[in-house]
C-alpha cells in the first residue's frame, strides 16, 4: 500500500488544476412558509410554527407562496438568468424523518431561472462565475440527536425533530463548474459566496446569515492534471462561514492531491468540513446514490410568470452591489485597498448615509473607519449597532469643520451620544464642550502660564521654541482642553518674542 | 318511512317542519344499528355528533334562520376524507387510531350546510381496489346479495346508501371508485370534473386523478350533494376557480324526460369485449330508452381509450408511491418495532411492512419502479403522453356529441374472492371509468336496470366543467324506469322490514 502524504498547497496547485462548483441554499425572508400560512420567524419553541400542510398530515395540500416565486425571479434576474416562461415544481423522493412528506417539493429539470452569471473581484481581477440554475424548493425540519457523544445520529438514544423550519422557502443557486482559477480557487469560492450574499442582501429577500443557516453552501472540488479530463469531485457540506468556504476548498485541494500523488483514486462522496481542524471527513458515499425518482408535483399547477411582470421586476431591481461599490469608490476617491477595508468593516452603507446627511466623504470615512470601528471592536458589536447614526456622525463632523470641536472634544461628544445624551450639538452644549477661541480669555490663560513658569518662558525667549510645550500644556489644562492647541502656541510665541 | 325517502324529500319535509332533523338522523342511526352488522358499510359511526348537528338544524329552523338546501339530511363520509375529531383510517392499519386535527374542505362544507355526519364508510385500503375486499378492517357486503362485493373502492358509501343506512354519502373517484360501486349497488355515483371539488383533506392516493363526489339514490339527490361540496377552494391549487355547473337544475330538467336535440356518442372501442352479456343487455335497454326520449345516438371513435388502463396503472401507482411515503411512523399512525434495539430506518420499514396491505404494497412497488431512474421516461413519461392523447380523444368526440355513454363497468357484483387472485381481472372492473379520470372530465353512473337480478349502471361522460350535461342525461334515463331501481329495496332491506 502506498503512503499518502499531504503536499503543501503551493505544490498541489502547481501540479493540478482545480475545478470548483458551488451550490448555495438561501432561506427567503418571506413572512409565511412556501406552501402554507405558517410564520417563518426564527427562534420560536420547537414545533410551534406548524400546521397540517407543513407537517405533511394526510390529506393536506400545498399552495405556492407567490412572494417566494417573485423573490426567486428577482434573484435570477440579478444573476443575469433567463426566467422560465413555464415551469413546474417536482417531487424529490427520499426518506428522512425531518422531511414530513418523505419527499421534498423542489424543482428538477424545469427551474425558474437558468443560465446566468455573477462577476466577482479577486486580487484586482474580475472572474465571471457562470450560474447554471436558480430554483425554488422547501426547507426540511431540523433533527437533533440526543444521548450520544457527538450529537450525530450514531450512538444517540433519541432523535428529536423540529418542524418549524420545514417548508420555509429555500432558493438553490447552482454554479457551473469553475475552472482555470489556479491557486486562487479557494479565494474565488469565497469571493463568489460573498458577492452572492451581497446581491441577495441588496434585493432584501433574505437576511443571508450563514451562522443562522439562512445561507448554506456546499462546495464541490475536483483536481485534474493540466490537459486531462476533470477528476472525480467531492461535495463538502457543513461550510458555515465565508472563511470556511475558502478553507474547505483549500483543504480538499491538498487532500485530493495527496491521494492522487500516491496513485489513489478520489471517491465521489459527500464530506463534512470541521471548523476546528480545518479538515474534511467523509459523509455518506454517493456511489450508492439515492434515486430521487423526480416527477412533476401533481398537487401544484405549473408556474408561468407573465413576461411583462418579469420585465417590470427587472426594471425595478436595485443597483447591484458591485456597481454600487464602483460608483462609491470613485465618488469617495478611494484606492481599491481603502475600499476593501471599508467593505470588510461593513461601513459602506454607514458612510454613504453619513455623506448623504451632509458630511464630506473623507470625514465620514475617518469617523466610521477610525474611532467608531475601534469602539465597535472593543464592544464586540457590529458597527451599525453601535448606537450612533450616520446623521449624528455628519452633525459631529459639521461641528469639527466649523471649528467648534477638535478631534479630542469630538471623541468626548461621541461618549455622550453613545451614552444616550442626545445629538452631538446637544451633547456638546450640555457638557460645555467647545474650542475656546475667545483670545481675551486665552491671552489671560497664556499670561498666567508664563507668570507661573518664568524659567521656561526665558528658554522660549532665548529661541528654544520646543520648550513652549510646557506652557501649551498648562494653558490646555487651564482651559480643560477646549482651546485650539495651534492658536495657543502662536499666542505664546508672540508674547515671548 | 323516513329511510325510504330521497334526500330531496327529506330536506323538503325538514324545511316544512313535517320532520325534525333529529328524527331523520335517528331513523338512519337505527337503520345502521339494525343492518350494518351484516353489511359492514361503516368503520365508525358518530351518533352523538350527527344528532348534535341535527338538533342544531332544528334549533336554527325554530329560530327562523335560513337553512341550506340539504340542511338536516344526514350523510356518510368515505373514510379517506379527514374529519376533525373523528377517526380517519383510509381502511389501513397504518392509520388505525389516528384522529385528524382538521376537517377536509368538503367536510367543512357539509357541516356548514347543516348535514349530520353519520360516520365513516369502508373502502379498499387507500382507495386501491374495486371490491372493498382490500380493506384492512373487513369486507363490506353488497345489500343486493350479501355474498357479493359492493364494488370499490367506495363500497362502504355505496352499500350504506343502497341499504338505506344513509340517504347520501361522499365518495372519491380515482379510477371509478364512486361510479363502479354505484353501478353494482344500484345507486347513483357522480365523479365531478377534476378540480371541481376540493381535494384538501382527501388522503391522497393519486393526486392528479382523485376526485371527491356524491353517492345517492337519485340523480337529483346526487346533484344537490354535488352543489354542497363543489366550488373553488383556495387550499387546493388544482381547484378550478369557476362557478359550480348547475347540476341540480340539469337533473330537474332531465327528469322531464325530453332529450330532443341531445347527441350521445357510443365509444366504438368500448364494444363490450369481455363484458357480461346480462350487463350489456341492461345497457342496450338503457340506450333504447334514451333514444325514445329523443336523444340521437352516434358511434364515435376514441382510439387511445384502449391504452387507458395501462396508462392508469403507471400514473396512479407512481403518484401513490410518493403520496404514501409519509406513512413512516414518525409523526402519526402505527409504529412497529420501536423497542430501542432498532434503527430509525428499521422501524420505518417494519411499520410499513406491517401497516400496508398487499394491494397497497403492490402499487407502491409498481410506482417506485415506474419512477426510477432509467425507467421514468419509458413508463411514467409514456403514460403521461397517453393521457394527453386520451384527453384529445375526448375533445374530438365532444366536438361531435354532447356526451358519451357506456356501461359503467363490464360486470355486475361478483362473489367475494372471485378476482383477488389475479389483479388484472380486478383492474378490468374500471375499464370504462378510467378514461374520464385521465382526462379530468365529469361522469356519472346511473342505475340502468337489473342484470340477472343484480344492478347494472350506465355511465354518462361529459366535457370538462359540463357536469350538468351528465346530470341531465342521467336524470332523463332515470325517469324512464318504473319502478326506479332507487325505489327497489335490496335483499338485506327486505329481510329487515
Ligand atoms: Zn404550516
Amino acid at each position: 500500500m502506498t503512503t499518502v502524504t499531504s503536499p503543501s498547497y503551493a505544490d498541489a496547485v502547481a501540479k493540478y488544476e482545480a475545478v470548483i462548483g458551488l451550490e448555495t441554499h438561501v432561506e427567503l425572508g418571506t413572512r409565511t412558509k412556501m406552501f402554507c400560512g405558517c410564520t417563518t420567524e426564527f427562534g420560536a419553541d420547537p414545533n410551534t410554527q406548524v400546521c397540517p400542510v407543513c407537517l405533511g398530515l394526510p390529506g393536506a395540500l400545498p399552495v405556492a407562496n407567490e412572494a417566494a416565486i417573485e423573490a426567486t425571479i428577482r434573484i435570477g434576474l440579478a444573476l443575469n438568468c433567463r426566467i422560465a416562461e413555464w415551469c413546474r415544481f417536482a417531487r424529490k423522493n427520499y426518506f428522512y424523518p425531518d422531511m414530513p412528506k418523505n419527499f421534498q417539493t423542489s424543482q428538477y429539470d424545469e427551474p425558474l431561472c437558468e443560465d446566468g452569471w455573477l462577476d466577482v473581484d479577486v486580487d484586482g481581477e474580475t472572474v465571471r462565475i457562470e450560474i447554471e440554475r436558480v430554483h425554488l424548493e422547501e426547507d426540511t425540519g431540523k433533527s437533533m440527536h440526543v444521548g450520544g457523544a457527538t450529537g450525530r445520529i450514531q450512538g444517540a438514544t433519541e432523535s428529536l425533530v423540529d418542524y418549524n423550519r420545514a417548508g420555509i422557502p429555500l432558493v438553490e443557486i447552482v454554479t457551473k463548474p469553475v475552472n482555470g482559477t489556479g491557486a486562487l480557487a479557494p479565494e474565488v469560492a469565497r469571493a463568489y459566496v460573498t458577492e452572492l450574499r451581497e446581491v441577495i442582501r441588496s434585493l432584501g429577500v433574505s437576511d443571508v446569515r450563514m451562522e443562522q443557516g439562512s445561507l448554506r453552501c456546499d462546495v464541490n472540488t475536483s483536481l485534474n492534471l493540466p490537459g486531462q479530463e476533470w477528476g472525480t469531485r467531492t461535495e463538502t457540506k457543513n461550510v458555515n462561514s465565508l472563511r470556511s468556504v475558502e478553507r474547505a476548498v483549500r483543504s480538499e485541494i491538498i487532500r485530493q492531491s495527496g491521494l492522487l500523488d500516491a496513485g489513489e483514486r478520489i471517491v465521489q462522496e459527500t464530506r463534512h468540513f470541521h471548523e476546528d481542524t480545518g479538515q474534511t471527513t467523509p459523509g455518506r458515499s454517493k456511489e450508492t446514490a439515492t434515486d430521487y425518482r423526480y416527477f412533476p408535483e401533481p398537487d401544484l399547477t405549473p408556474m408561468s410568470p407573465d413576461p411583462e411582470w418579469v420585465s417590470r421586476l427587472r426594471e425595478a431591481l436595485p443597483e447591484l452591489p458591485r456597481d454600487r461599490r464602483r460608483r462609491l469608490q470613485e465618488a469617495w476617491g478611494l484606492s481599491s485597498l481603502d475600499m476593501a477595508a471599508v467593505l470588510n468593516a461593513g461601513a459602506v452603507d454607514l458612510i454613504e448615509a453619513t455623506v448623504a446627511a451632509g458630511a464630506k466623504p473623507e470625514g465620514a470615512r475617518k469617523w466610521w473607519m477610525g474611532e467608531l470601528s475601534r469602539r465597535a471592536n472593543e464592544a464586540e458589536m457590529e458597527l451599525g449597532a453601535l448606537g450612533i447614526s450616520p446623521a449624528q456622525v455628519a452633525e459631529l463632523q459639521g461641528l469639527v469643520d466649523a471649528g467648534t470641536l477638535n478631534d479630542k472634544l469630538a471623541r468626548q461628544v461621541i461618549d455622550g451620544v453613545l451614552a444616550g445624551e442626545g445629538d452631538p450639538k446637544a451633547v456638546a452644549d450640555a457638557r460645555g464642550l467647545a474650542i475656546v477661541s475667545d483670545t481675551g480669555a486665552l491671552t489671560a490663560a497664556v499670561d498666567a502660564a508664563i507668570a507661573a513658569n518664568p524659567d521656561v518662558a526665558d528658554k522660549v525667549r532665548s529661541g528654544v521654541h520646543a520648550a513652549a510645550g510646557v506652557l501649551i500644556g498648562a494653558v490646555m489644562k487651564e482651559t480643560r482642553g477646549q482651546a485650539d492647541a495651534k492658536t495657543v502656541r502662536e499666542l505664546i510665541l508672540s508674547r515671548l518674542s | 318511512m323516513i329511510i325510504h325517502k330521497t334526500a330531496a324529500e327529506l330536506a323538503e319535509a325538514i324545511a316544512a317542519g313535517e320532520l325534525t332533523a333529529e328524527a331523520v338522523t335517528r331513523a338512519f342511526l337505527d337503520r345502521i344499528e339494525a343492518v350494518d352488522g351484516r353489511v359492514h358499510a361503516f368503520l365508525h359511526v358518530d351518533a352523538e355528533g350527527a344528532l348534535a348537528t341535527a338538533r342544531q338544524v332544528d334549533a336554527d329552523r325554530a329560530a327562523g334562520r335560513a337553512l341550506g338546501p340539504l340542511a338536516g339530511v344526514p350523510v356518510a363520509v368515505k373514510d379517506i376524507v379527514v374529519t376533525k375529531g373523528l377517526p380517519t383510517t383510509a381502511a389501513s392499519k397504518i392509520l388505525e387510531g389516528w384522529i385528524p386535527p382538521y376537517d377536509a374542505t368538503i367536510v367543512a362544507r357539509l357541516k356548514a350546510a347543516g348535514m349530520p355526519i353519520l360516520g365513516k364508510t369502508n373502502l379498499d385500503e387507500f382507495a386501491m381496489g374495486s371490491s372493498t375486499e382490500y380493506s384492512a378492517f373487513g369486507v363490506t357486503r353488497n345489500p343486493w346479495d350479501l355474498n357479493r362485493i359492493p364494488g370499490g373502492s367506495g363500497g362502504g358509501s355505496a352499500a350504506a346508501v343502497a341499504a338505506r343506512m344513509a340517504p347520501l354519502a361522499i365518495g372519491t373517484d380515482t379510477g371509478g371508485s364512486i361510479r363502479q360501486p354505484g353501478a353494482v349497488t344500484g345507486t347513483v355515483g357522480g365523479k365531478p370534473t377534476y378540480g371541481g371539488t376540493s381535494r384538501y383533506g382527501l388522503i391522497a392516493f393519486s393526486s392528479s386523478l382523485d376526485t371527491p363526489g356524491p353517492v345517492a339514490r337519485t340523480m337529483l339527490d346526487a346533484a344537490l350533494l354535488h352543489e354542497v361540496i363543489a366550488g373553488h377552494d383556495p387550499r387546493d391549487s388544482t381547484s378550478i376557480p369557476q362557478p359550480v355547473p348547475p347540476v341540480s337544475a340539469a337533473a330537474r330538467q332531465g327528469a322531464e324526460g325530453d332529450l330532443t336535440g341531445v347527441r350521445l356518442g357510443m365509444v366504438r372501442e368500448f364494444g363490450g369485449d369481455g363484458a357480461e352479456p346480462a350487463v350489456l343487455a341492461a345497457y342496450q335497454a338503457g340506450v333504447e330508452a334514451l333514444v325514445k326520449l329523443g336523444a340521437e345516438i352516434v358511434e364515435v371513435s376514441c382510439p387511445h381509450f384502449e391504452y387507458a388502463l395501462p396508462a392508469y396503472y403507471l400514473i396512479a401507482p407512481s403518484e401513490c408511491s410518493s403520496n404514501l411515503a409519509r406513512f413512516d411512523s414518525v409523526r402519526y399512525g402505527l409504529r412497529v418495532g420501536d423497542d430501542g434495539s432498532r434503527s430509525l430506518e428499521e422501524v420505518m420499514s417494519a411499520t410499513r411492512e406491517a401497516g400496508f396491505g398487499p394491494e397497497v404494497k403492490r402499487r407502491i412497488i409498481l410506482g417506485t419502479y415506474a419512477l426510477s431512474s432509467g425507467y421514468v421516461d419509458e413508463y411514467y413519461g409514456q403514460a403521461q403522453k397517453v393521457r394527453t392523447l386520451i384527453t384529445r380523444d375526448f375533445e374530438a368526440a365532444f366536438a361531435k356529441v354532447d356526451a358519451l355513454i357506456s356501461p359503467t363497468t363490464p360486470f355486475a357484483a361478483f362473489e367475494f374472492g372471485a378476482r383477488t387472485s389475479d389483479p388484472y381481472q380486478m383492474y378490468l372492473a374500471d375499464l370504462y371509468t378510467i378514461p374520464s379520470n385521465l382526462s379530468g372530465g365529469p361522469a356519472v353512473s346511473v342505475p340502468v336496470g337489473l342484470a340477472d337480478g343484480l344492478p347494472a349502471g350506465l355511465q354518462v361522460m361529459a366535457p370538462t366543467m359540463r357536469d350538468d350535461v351528465a346530470y341531465r342525461v342521467g336524470a332523463a334515463l332515470e325517469s324512464t324506469q318504473e319502478p326506479r331501481l332507487a325505489d327497489q329495496v335490496p335483499d338485506v332491506a327486505d329481510k329487515e322490514l
